[in-house]
């Protein structure tokens, strides 16, 4: 397509940026959703308020929170802090289920064992739980990444938004060739992530593939 | 030895799970903790490495109070094997084996040994070393979870419902084996089962616990078999109890009659040419050359039961003994061993009343 | 559509009469309409679907992977790509509003109905039962926590992209974000994203309500009655959790 060619470094600034909004925000998520994660299991009076709390804010249609943001956190409103602000929020609601989900799929004869093997809390946490608990919590990292990636063009709206930006301009134009290639690099970008963790989560956990278990 | 020096345990819901317990485990001997669920039993096994702690009272391992110790470094030196054995199933057979000596700072490749000399004791083969807990049976993931509670060598073992998740069979060549090892090993050992047939089995003493978390009797299994303390262990232990004592007594004082006095019956022995016996022949019976099978004989050593329960079942009610050679040496029609046996018990009871 | 600088947007009265052309409750109740007649489209494509690939096991890739492919298409993309394809109008955004909320009824149907505990599959058969009243008296009941978990996905996923969807001309509570945007009224967004987001909370209650009410206690687990223990077991390939609401 001449599009492309004629809009490379267009096509690879509005790439670069989708990348940067959509991942930032799964690093950010991860890192403040696992402590809590790990807070809702060990405080069980926690668990409620957190997981519903998180299912609200997941509720929120994007493009409402890219809104009404910078006057919450007040950044201007073409500020890319929004973008990231929002899919970070959105990370961290799922997440928080997920790590909590999986620490509490842990089978709890097998902590009791760990302890009763002289295991002392936090290196139970770590030698023996969060490794249990990894298959589940790397399906749902799947899940927000893939999300997160889809969303960002969104941001579109409001003047942020990497490839969604392709999308925009082939409205104003009435013309297809930029919100197709959008689109395919969007999903493909999209499928990348999700292959990667899958890949880690390979490497990570042996164990998991064997035996008929997923 | 491990003692309980009045250990009570109130939940916090008010639920007395253990009431004033005395108890003294004996060092090197297999104790069993039995009774209903709800009995306490388990609560009991748990405070010995402090995954519960007592309300009051203390435990004393060869005389230091399980309190006075870091509870981590405790349990690294009590051996502890649950019901579904607790294996890690992110770790492999030697890793899972290996977990004690590791988290003591044994360094991978001594505590590989380990692992490898300890699958060999339980009866794995060492190819199994670095496959998963999920591709291991039931059987086998129960062996891991032995050996794994051996690795640091542990003077003490805790055993919650070792055997009770696998299928009958399984469960008899794991008790079985069992009690090699511990023959060799000769550890001091807490074992909880629900299943009074096993604690009467493995048990060197046992002690019988009842709601409320009270002892209701603690004691050798043919003690308790035959003098249970009162009705709720006469009950516990079952109706048959009777016949099952007859496995703490051998055939060797069963007296045994001659071979040829059979034939007043009307039933034959078979014999071979080497004296060996082959089945029955007779009235109702198989021919000469294709008799009744026996369905089994007995030797001096074998146990009352066994004996008896051959002379029960067999076509001619009577039992078949055999020398050590294979050679038959005596016949024991039923009758004659409800006499001895009831000669027995008379014996006994006068014993008792004089002593 | 009077705004006073004293009063916001999103509090002016004038902007709640009922009936009113351009006032927010026409707002809720157009937004509404587009995402009930969006979503009872994609049920009655997807649920047949799902319940086809459930029951027999036939492509079941499509179910499995329906989900993801849904999840990574953008939505913004996928309505800017309808409009200039057949232009502005009701059709092509409702056509990416349907093509959205299939993808998480289909595979929450389809894996519902995986979960469902083979042995009681078994014992229907053995029972006597044939293969429409296996499926509708003891599958779909077993399946119906994800099923309508599924369905709630959907309804967020339609609420949030048809709020995008004003951006191509759509009515609805897009309109005072898109709007407001374009004529620099913030607090006019803000009364937007306000009530939008409201919509799809009670939208996601409204759900687990009815959840509750449809679903068997004996499979909710409502019928256990120690609160300690019924923990919900949601992993995160079921899709409540699975399928991103927002868009």
């Amino acid at each position: 397509m001449d599009y492309i060619a004629n809009n490379v470094d267009l096509i690879l600034a509005a790439l670069g940026q989708h990348v940067v909004l959509a991942i930032v925000p799964v690093i950010l998520g991860v890192i403040i959703a696992l402590p809590l994660g790990y807070l809702a299991v060990r405080y069980r009076w926690l668990y409620h308020p957190l997981i519903n709390v998180s299912g609200l804010l997941y509720a929120i249609p994007s493009l409402a929170l890219f809104v009404v943001l910078p006057g919450i956190i007040g950044t201007r409103i073409l500020s890319p802090i929004n973008i990231i602000a929002a899919l970070t929020i959105y990370t961290v609601a799922l997440m928080v289920r997920v790590v909590a989900n999986g620490l509490n799929s842990v089978d709890p004869t097998i902590t009791q064992a760990a302890s009763a093997m002289g295991y002392r809390r936090v290196r139970r946490l770590f030698g023996v739980e969060l490794p249990i608990a990894l298959p589940v919590i790397l399906a749902g990292l799947r899940v927000a990444a893939v999300s997160n990636v889809s969303l960002v063009s969104v941001g579109a709206l409001i003047g942020v938004g990497g490839l969604g930006a392709l999308f925009t301009r082939g409205l104003q134009l009435g013309y297809i060739d930029p919100i197709i290639v959008g689109i395919v690099l969007s999903v493909l970008l999209a499928v990348l992530c999700d292959v990667i963790i899958v890949l880690v989560q390979r490497q990570l956990t042996p164990w998991s593939r064997i035996g008929g278990r997923s | 030895m491990i003692t309980f020096d009045g250990v009570r345990k109130v939940f916090p819901d008010g639920t007395v799970a253990v009431d004033n317990l005395d108890l003294e485990l004996p060092t090197g001997k297999i104790t069993v903790f039995v009774g209903p669920s709800g009995c306490g039993k388990t609560t009991s096994l748990r405070m010995i490495n402090r995954m519960i702690e007592p309300t009051s009272g203390r435990i004393l391992i060869d005389g230091d109070d399980v309190t006075s110790q870091d509870d981590a470094l405790l349990r690294r030196r009590i051996g502890y094997v649950i019901q579904h054995a607790g294996l890690f199933p992110h770790r492999t057979i030697a890793e899972n084996i290996a977990t004690v000596p590791h988290l003591n700072g044994v360094n991978k490749k001594k505590a590989r040994a380990v692992a490898l000399e300890l699958m060999d004791r339980v009866g794995l083969d060492e190819s199994m070393a670095d496959r998963y807990p999920v591709q291991l049976s039931g059987g086998q993931q129960q062996r891991v979870g032995v050996a794994r509670a051996l690795a640091a060598d542990p003077p003490v073992m805790l055993m919650d419902e070792p055997f009770s998740a696998v299928d009958p069979i399984v469960r008899e060549v794991l008790q079985a084996e069992f009690l090699r090892i511990q023959g060799e090993l000769g550890k001091t050992i807490a074992l909880v089962t629900h299943d009074i047939d096993e604690a009467i089995k493995i048990g060197d003493m046992v002690a019988v616990f009842r709601q409320g978390g009270h002892l209701a009797q603690f004691a050798t299994p043919q003690e308790l078999l035959e003098r249970p303390a009162n009705d709720f262990v006469a009950d516990f232990v079952g109706r048959d109890r009777g016949f099952r004592s007859l496995s703490f007594d051998t055939a060797a004082a069963l007296e045994v009659d001659d071979l040829f006095s059979v034939a007043t019956g009307g039933e034959v022995l078979v014999l071979d040419g080497a004296g060996h016996p082959h089945g029955w022949t007779g009235p109702g019976l198989g021919s000469t050359s294709n008799p009744t099978p026996l369905g089994g004989t007995f030797v001096t050593g074998d146990s009352l039961r066994l004996v008896t329960d051959l002379a029960i079942s067999s076509p001619v009610g009577i039992a078949v003994r055999v020398d050590e050679t294979g050679r038959a040496d005596g016949v024991l029609r039923h009758d004659s061993l409800v006499r001895q046996l009831n000669a027995r018990r008379r014996r006994r009871a006068e014993a008792e009343s004089t002593s | 559509m009077s705004t006073t600088q004293e009063t916001p947007y999103l509090f002016d009265p004038a902007n709640w009469e009922f009936g009113a052309a351009g006032s927010i409750p026409s707002f809720i109740v157009t937004h509404l309409y587009y995402t009930g007649l969006a979503l009872a489209i994609a049920i009655l494509i997807a649920v047949p679907v799902g319940l086809y690939i459930g029951h027999t096991g036939r492509l079941a890739f499509v179910a499995i992977n329906a989900g993801n492919a849904g999840r990574a298409l953008p939505t913004l993309g996928l309505v800017s790509l309808l409009v200039t394809m057949f232009g502005l109008g009701l059709i092509p955004a409702l056509i990416a509003l349907v093509i959205l909320a299939i993808p998480p009824i289909l595979t929450s149907t389809y894996a519902g109905l995986r979960a469902v505990d083979r042995a009681a599959v078994d014992a229907a058969k053995g029972m006597g039962m044939r293969e429409l009243g296996i499926l509708l008296r003891v599958e779909i009941p077993m399946a119906l926590p994800l099923i309508i978990s599924g369905l709630r996905s959907a309804a967020l996923q339609v609420v949030a992209t048809a709020t995008v969807a004003a951006y191509v001309g759509l009515g609805g509570l897009g309109r005072l974000l898109v709007d407001g945007l374009a004529l620099n009224q913030y607090d006019r967004v803000v009364a937007g994203a306000v009530v939008v987001a409201v919509l799809a909370i009670v939208i996601d209650l409204v759900a687990e309500g009815i959840q509750r009410l449809v679903v068997s206690p004996g499979i909710s687990g409502r019928a256990l009655t120690r609160p300690s223990k019924s923990f919900p077991t949601v992993s995160p390939t079921q899709p409540r959790a699975g399928t991103a609401s927002a868009g």
